[in-house]
């Protein structure tokens, strides 16, 4: 086999058409893995949202807490199943919440829908790794509310002090929590009765959580709220709620990345046919000498498809490496499930970055392919008069 | 000393350019006997080079036989041809075609990748042929810092590296000055004589034919038997 050096030291002979290549291909990469990367990051937001002892109950029909509701009692009903783990004081874990959007007028002036929480004591329980970072929880019976850190900052009248106006009541933000990286960062927390009462939907909840006696017995608490004949609600544990919200809105940007990889990658592949080409033009006698040597046409057709691959590898590593600090950006977007807006950090996981490189490699392979086909198929005392 | 090693009949060869069909070897019979050293000359556009280009099996004949060391050529199709020119043929070129991105090391322990020698096998081999055409010490040189005389001489010990039973040259002093020409003439003798190399080069040039055992002379595709003169007893 010809060895690897022969095609690196090729590639750098002609310095400056590889080096364009390279960067052609490495600006897919970049947006590639730029829209990955968001995502990932919202999986991510999702997924530290789930906790898998927590089992969390919708009225019957519904797919997210959005579209969800039933009367209160039910949730007491629930909260005093069997498998519902209790505190110290023999209290369940449990926790009725409500959800309602709310439109917000950012800093700069636009619009976005923010999720305001109605919860109970427990939801605090419930979500261990939701601390306050700043101020205080909001009393029960107090018009106040706490903001999750993703909206500190980003929407004008709230910080720590400030009054605002939701429903019929006016609300001062009594603290700030941490989420975590959780998809709560993006929300309004308050009492749920007190939500209730300003938005007029008293003795309404559009979910329940609950928390089993241990992960093992999620499956049995699910099966004996699904079978109760008292209520008619669906359970799922949390992760799988969060997983199929973030499928839906992070498959957005995975369909999204592929169209941008493919429409940026076709013009890309052309960019590596052209170099490939020029390399098998200028090289034409080197083609020759091989063959007469005694090198096979796969082999001649392997060669040039690997320099490909080399030329691909070195524009993926590049694109990668400009991707990284787009680690850790702050990004929003929709949940298409909700249709209120989650604030995301951008994640450039190894997994993306090796999408990335992949998508590169690919490109100039088929890129490469027709130009090393043509290498491998021409005569050899046609080669010999090229060049 | 008395096989055949190069045994040609009644070998045609045509181009087609466009709708014309050029006639460039015209029934050419001839043989090589194992150990000798041949001179094939002629004007330009005689069809030397092609016949030299079939004799390696990088071009086919349009009708007649070709048998080297023993294989009709025309029985082999192309991947079987490429191991048999590896395993058989040492072919030095006129511009010498040495790659310019590797080493003359390098360049001579190319061909031996395609064989089962360990990476030891192969440095000692290289080490050998550098040793017999003088440029030991030039092996880490790339072709661009050789002379034209010592990149022929790199290019001819990479024809020998794998020990081929025929060592073709196309014009191997053509692009070289009058003395660089002769040290490449008298090491192509020493492979014939002090190696047994059996050689067919093809040149137009009288004194390069002198140095060969016999003379070969193609004139319009035609093998000029008059003129097939053997110099050296």
């Amino acid at each position: 086999m010809i060895p690897v050096k022969y095609n690196v030291r090729s590639l750098f002979v002609r310095k400056a058409n590889t080096l364009m290549t390279i960067v052609s291909i490495a600006f897919v990469v970049l947006v590639y893995v730029g829209v990955l990367a968001l995502g990932a990051g919202l999986r991510v937001a999702f997924t530290a949202s789930g906790d898998n002892s927590t089992v969390i109950v919708l009225r019957d029909g519904a797919n997210s807490e959005m579209e969800s509701y039933f009367p209160t009692e039910t949730h007491r009903i629930l909260a005093s199943m069997p498998g519902v783990a209790r505190d110290a004081d023999g209290e369940p874990l449990a926790s009725g919440e409500t959800m309602t959007l709310q439109i917000l007028e950012r800093l700069d002036g636009s619009e976005t829908n923010a999720v305001l929480r109605g919860v109970e004591d427990g939801a605090f329980d419930l979500r261990p790794y939701i601390r306050i970072a700043e101020g205080r929880r909001f009393v029960p019976g107090q018009t106040e509310i706490i903001i999750g850190d993703q909206l500190e900052g980003e929407v004008g009248d709230l910080e720590l002090g400030s009054a605002i106006d939701l429903g019929r009541f006016t609300f001062t933000v009594v603290g700030i929590f941490d989420s975590g990286g959780s998809s709560y960062g993006s929300e309004i927390w308050g009492n749920a009765q007190e939500f209730g009462d300003s938005f007029r939907r008293q003795n309404y909840y559009s979910s329940t959580r609950l928390m089993a006696e241990s992960p093992a017995q999620v499956e049995a608490l699910i099966e004996e709220i699904e079978s109760s004949q008292q209520i008619n609600v669906t359970a799922q544990d949390e992760p799988a709620y969060f997983e199929a919200q973030s499928n839906i809105s992070s498959g957005v940007f995975l369909r999204l990345g592929n169209l941008i990889a493919i429409m940026m990658g076709f013009g890309a592949c052309f960019a590596a046919a052209n170099t490939m080409y020029a390399q098998v033009a200028a090289r034409s006698k080197e083609i020759a000498t091989l063959r007469v040597l005694g090198f096979r046409r796969r082999t001649i057709l392997s060669v040039f498809v690997l320099e490909a691959a080399v030329l691909g590898l070195a524009a993926g590593a590049l694109g990668a490496l400009l991707a990284l600090p787009l680690n850790g950006l702050s990004a929003g977007t929709t949940n298409f499930m909700t249709f209120s807006e989650v604030r995301f950090m951008l994640r450039t996981t190894p997994d993306v970055l090796g999408a990335g490189v992949l998508v590169a490699t690919l490109t100039a392979v088929v890129g490469g392919f027709f130009p090393a086909l043509s290498a491998s198929r021409a005569p050899i005392t046609t080669l010999l008069r090229e060049g | 000393m008395t096989e055949k090693l190069v045994e040609i009949s009644d070998v045609t060869k045509n181009y087609r350019r466009d709708e014309f069909s050029i006639k460039v070897l015209a029934g050419v019979s001839m043989d090589v006997t194992e150990g000798e050293f041949v001179a094939l000359m002629g004007p330009s556009g005689s069809g030397k080079s092609t016949l030299l280009n079939l004799l390696a099996g990088i071009d086919r004949p349009t009708s007649g036989q070709i048998r080297v060391a023993g294989q009709s050529l025309g029985a082999l199709n192309d991947s079987q041809l490429a191991g048999w020119r590896h395993r058989n043929i040492g072919f030095v070129f006129q511009f010498y075609h040495l790659i310019p991105v590797l080493t003359a090391f390098e360049n001579l322990e190319l061909p031996l990748t395609l064989t089962k020698l360990s990476r030891a096998q192969r440095r000692k081999k290289v080490d050998l042929a550098l040793d017999v055409v003088g440029l030991a010490d030039r092996k880490d040189h790339y072709p661009r810092q050789l002379s034209g005389g010592q990149e022929q001489r790199v290019a001819i010990a990479r024809a020998i590296v794998t020990d081929p039973r025929l060592v073709l040259a196309d014009e191997p002093t053509g692009d070289l000055d009058a003395a660089s020409a002769q040290e490449i003439l008298d090491l192509l003798e020493q492979l014939n004589e002090e190696f047994g190399k059996t050689i067919v080069m093809v040149t137009h040039d009288p004194r390069a034919a002198e140095r060969a055992g016999r003379e070969l002379h193609l004139d319009k595709g035609r093998l000029n038997s008059a003129t097939d003169t053997a110099l050296q007893g």
